[in-house]
């Protein structure tokens, strides 16, 4: 047999290890605590500078707004015009219907392709289909968003008729392909744990293969397909390069999902490299990063929580 | 062994320390990157001692750096605005601009447009969403698609300043980032239209325009841009900190000489005429 290496001196290098590794995860955690003071300080001037709130404050981000005397109250955003204006709800409604749009494409297809792939797929086919979709994870969503603008706005826009060649239909569906791989891979991991006791006990009462998948297992699985979900829409709120990209970037508030939207990040992408340091419009631009931040926190967040939740259920904690 | 590592630092640290006494550093303007880059290479290889690190990221990013100290030259699409001058005075920054070529803006339209001349009241409108319809201004009887370059390009500003009299976009104005994405926009999309830089131009027409309605309608060129007679036209600028002396001033002196002029002619850009490329040189 072979002499064990565990030498005294080897203790320090375990130790020295285990520190290492330590640091590593608290530099994360460090991070992005500092990112986000960062961000947080570079917004905080729009409530408390004066020369600033001149300019700008969180009732002219939000309320209607009357901008030039006897004309109508409304909302714009025009952060570069002789009358900054900085309503924050064209870009809201644009964040808004990319990311629904996407949703709409995005769920159906991941569920779908997750449950035909954990259910009904025969193994060589599964072990096609997998890593394809999680291939479609790697792409860079410059070249997604590249597609969108040049071959899927033409497509559409030949089929549909459209006014706007770039809009929120268009950046929708290329976001979708974006987050399908994300639900796709969390419902398909939560449908395969589900555990093999529950499919045979549910079988053994006479149940075929249909009725186990969408009686037993689907309801199972519940909480992982909607963190998928959520999980998937976060990263649809934050996608910057396929709108910035594909949706038009003009900010127009209206229900059309066929006129071009602006979202907020795409906003940040395009205007924080040419803003004036330290202007309202640079203070506006941070105060929309800790927008998004927040937003996709509070999503990761209550993914994450669905998540446990399901491992917990099939350890038998939650009963 | 010791001894030879900390030899081989002093030589390493001596070795940056030389660099970077020499190195001039240009940065800015996204439309000026490559004329700056075509001028480093060539006066580099007139100047074999010289180095000089040319980069992008916007007028704004340039001015930014100027302000910081962070680099040599600025180079920049607009002049500074107000608010920066008063930052660089904080700063103890003396910015000193120099004209180094001209830029034309084309208006873009699709090659399928029947429309041919567009005047400012006409482009106003437009841009402005007082004029949503190609037959208002001679054309089709379809919608205005208009798109624009994003909102903190310097084009834009310049656009909003000399065509639309500073008034506001329409909110239908799409931005795309950057003028090869708005060309190639309006390329694709038979009712766009788009202005730009006029050395992007691959697949879309360039529209005759003119200041009046009964004034002359002139089609950006070279040569319409340099004698002035094409009417959206701007300068692209140099910015120092203080009047440049020794290596930046030869620099520059040589970017304003005929032989620098004809590199910007080579790859495009507009040059000064003789005059004022003359009168521009640092003394």
């Amino acid at each position: 047999m072979k002499e064990l290496k565990f030498k005294p001196k080897s203790r320090l290098w375990e130790f020295l290890g285990e520190k290492f590794i330590a640091v590593n995860a608290f530099v994360a955690l460090i991070a992005i605590i500092l990112i986000f003071i960062f961000i947080f300080k570079e917004a905080v001037p729009i409530l408390t500078d004066p020369e600033i709130q001149e300019e700008v404050t969180l009732e002219k981000m939000v309320f209607k707004q009357e901008f030039y005397e006897g004309r109508d109250a409304k909302w714009s955003w025009q952060p570069n015009s002789e009358v900054p204006k900085y309503s924050l709800f064209a870009l809201f409604i644009g964040t808004l219907k990319a990311a629904i749009i996407a949703m709409f494409f995005a769920v159906p297809l991941g569920i779908g392709a997750a449950i035909y792939s954990s259910e009904f797929a025969g193994k060589r086919i599964r072990e096609i289909i997998k890593p394809v979709i999680e291939l479609l994870a790697g792409i860079p969503s410059v070249v997604l968003g590249f597609f969108a603008l040049i071959i899927l706005a033409t497509f559409l826009q030949n089929l549909f008729g459209l006014t706007f060649r770039l809009n929120a239909l268009n950046a929708g569906i290329a976001l979708g392909i974006a987050i399908i791989p994300i639900i796709f891979t969390v419902a398909e991991d939560a449908m395969t744990s589900v555990p093999r006791s529950l499919r045979e006990a549910a079988t053994a009462l006479g149940a075929n293969q249909w009725q186990v998948s969408l009686t037993v297992v689907l309801p199972a699985a519940l909480p992982g397909i909607s963190a998928g979900v959520v999980l998937g829409f976060g990263r649809a709120i934050g996608e910057t390069m396929i709108v910035l990209m594909a949706s038009g970037n003009a900010a127009i508030i209206s229900a059309n999902f066929l006129d071009s939207v602006r979202t907020f990040s795409a906003t940040i992408a395009a205007e924080l490299a040419e803003v004036v340091f330290g202007s309202g419009h640079y203070s506006v631009l941070f105060f929309i990063g800790s927008l998004l931040f927040a937003f996709t926190f509070i999503i990761n967040f209550s993914g994450d929580i669905l998540l446990t939740r399901i491992k917990s259920k099939f350890q038998g904690k939650m009963n | 062994m010791k001894k030879l590592m900390i030899a081989m630092m002093l030589i390493l640290f001596g070795a940056a320390n030389l660099l970077s006494g020499s190195t001039i550093t240009i940065k800015g303007s996204d439309t000026l990157v490559r004329l700056g880059q075509r001028w480093a290479e060539e006066y580099m290889k007139k100047n074999s001692e010289a180095v000089i690190q040319v980069s992008g990221g916007g007028s704004g990013t340039g001015i930014a750096a100027l302000l910081n100290g962070a680099t040599d030259i600025c180079e920049a699409s607009r002049d500074m605005k107000e608010k920066e001058y008063k930052l660089a005075e904080q700063k103890g920054i003396k910015p000193y601009r120099i004209s180094v070529a001209l830029d034309g803006i084309a208006v873009f339209l699709n090659e399928s447009n029947s429309v041919k001349n567009l005047n400012f009241a006409q482009l106003k409108g437009i841009y402005t969403g007082a004029i949503t319809n190609w037959k208002e201004v001679g054309g089709n009887d379809s919608r205005i698609i208009i798109y624009s370059r994003e909102n903190n390009s310097g084009t834009y500003s310049f656009f909003k300043e000399e065509v639309l009299n500073k008034e506001d976009y329409s909110d239908y104005t799409q931005t795309l980032p950057g003028t090869a994405a708005v060309v190639n926009a309006v390329a694709k999309d038979k009712n766009g239209i788009g202005y730009g830089g006029i050395a992007w131009a691959k697949g879309v027409k360039f529209a005759a325009v003119a200041k009046k309605e009964d004034g002359k309608y002139v089609i950006p060129s070279l040569e319409t841009i340099s004698d002035g007679s094409y009417s959206i036209s701007r300068d692209l600028y140099w910015f120092f900190n203080g009047k440049p002396e020794g290596e930046l001033k030869k620099l520059v002196n040589w970017a304003l000489s005929a032989e620098g002029q004809k590199v910007a002619e080579e790859i495009d850009y507009v040059p000064l005429p003789k005059e004022r490329a003359m009168s521009s040189l640092v003394k």
